[in-house]
């Protein structure tokens, strides 16, 4: 049964590589406006269920639901449209396009939704003033410090007015300074748009940012238990 | 905290009244906990003896006599041997999560879920913090970051032990 006014929800998702199961029999639902943290150990899957619920990849069984939508049984075609209108993503690393300036990076989700381009540029900068990166709006990404780059990539995600954003370790590859001013602003700019976020960490203190957490282990999800 | 040193340290800038001494204390170093008044004026009473403070004037008015304290040479002595000390460090051997794990295995309860219901009962209370650094000011957000830290440090534990637990129940049921 799909909880009321669940967002995302998943039931029982499976998934292998190979011989070597990440997903054995995962449950996940969001709500929205909420930031889920998902947690867990290297090689709980974690991270493969970020995956399956973002649509990136499909499971070898179980369900997706968002809204009132199946990603399980939707096409290829029909995913990566769904993701480019409503999911937006923050990586550890390596997502921006390195031929074009932060501005461009930013506007290119809403360009591609169909915005015009001086109003895509004109939200862009909008965004980056928010994330305090509008000082390097006409560098490429090699040409800003791991934390720039990461507020620009977390601008980028929330400037298509995501309802969820897929946040996959957004700050492993930052110091724990820069790492806690890229996690509140996430959160911030994500509950001032309503935008739910699902937040895979293995880091407790990246984790507190959140309003509850999801640990996975060993392919299982479980909710966090209340204190008897 | 030694209340002592730290009172003894905020009279290093000047005299003071015990009532201006808690209020400093409490700005400073009590946020959670504020000093009681009583506290405050047993530790200068020791640190009267002692010859660390000395009573510096006394105002007579309608209420009860106020005195104000200033520090002596051994008090300032004192406190730069207390600043210039390294603190013990805590191992935190034998903590009581630790007993709790090792006997939810001996008496073969589900030690997993206790050490989820702890790491719930971890990132309420770092929620809190956090949530406190947000709106906090920088004193605010130091405090808070020590505590995170540790709490962190906790949980990591936490996440060791759980992926170890098979190996710990050989070891405690052997």
């Amino acid at each position: 049964m799909i909880p009321a006014g669940s967002l995302l929800h998943a039931v029982a998702l499976h998934k292998a590589y190979g011989r070597t199961p990440a997903l054995d029999g995962a449950d996940f639902s969001l709500h929205p406006g909420e930031v889920v943290a998902v947690m867990g150990p290297s090689g709980s899957g974690k991270s493969t269920l970020l995956h399956c619920l973002a649509g990136i990849i499909a499971p070898d069984s179980g369900t997706v639901r968002y809204g009132d939508r199946e990603l399980t049984a939707m096409s290829d075609a029909e995913r990566s449209a769904l993701r480019r209108a409503d999911f937006g993503f923050v990586f550890q690393f390596g997502q921006l396009v390195p031929e074009l300036t932060a501005l461009e990076n930013v506007a290119l989700p809403l360009r591609l939704n169909g915005t015009r381009r001086r109003d895509a540029e004109r939200q862009a900068r909008e965004w980056l003033e928010r994330l305090e990166v509008d000082t390097v709006a006409d560098r490429r990404p090699g040409e800003v410090s791991g934390g720039q780059g990461q507020r620009v990539a977390v601008a980028r995600a929330l400037a298509g007015r995501p309802r969820v954003v897929f946040a996959d370790e957004p700050t492993g590859a930052l110091d724990s300074l820069n790492g806690e001013r890229v996690m509140s602003l996430l959160t911030d700019a994500a509950r001032d748009t309503r935008a739910a976020v699902v937040l895979v960490t293995h880091e407790a203190r990246v984790a507190a940012y959140s309003d509850r957490e999801v640990v996975v282990r060993d392919g299982i999800a479980r909710e966090g238990v209340a204190a008897v | 905290m030694s209340i002592g040193h730290t009172l003894l340290g905020l009279l290093e800038s000047g005299p003071r009244h015990g009532y201006d001494l808690k209020r400093a204390f409490d700005e400073h170093f009590g946020h959670d906990r504020p000093l009681h008044y009583g506290q405050v004026y047993s530790t200068m009473s020791r640190l009267l003896k002692n010859g660390l403070v000395e009573v510096d004037a006394v105002e007579a008015g309608a209420g009860p006599e106020r005195k104000r304290y200033a520090i002596t040479d051994a008090g300032v002595t004192d406190v730069a041997q207390w600043l210039a000390r390294a603190e013990k460090p805590e191992p935190y051997l034998q903590s009581t999560l630790y007993t709790k794990v090792v006997l939810a295995l001996m008496t073969r309860r589900d030690a997993a879920e206790l050490l989820d219901t702890q790491r719930t009962e971890h990132l309420r209370l770092m929620r809190g913090l956090t949530e406190r650094k947000r709106t906090g000011d920088l004193a605010d957000q130091l405090i808070c970051d020590h505590a995170l830290f540790h709490l962190e440090a906790d949980l990591r534990w936490l996440e060791l032990t759980a992926a170890r637990l098979d190996k710990l129940a050989e070891a405690v049921r052997a």
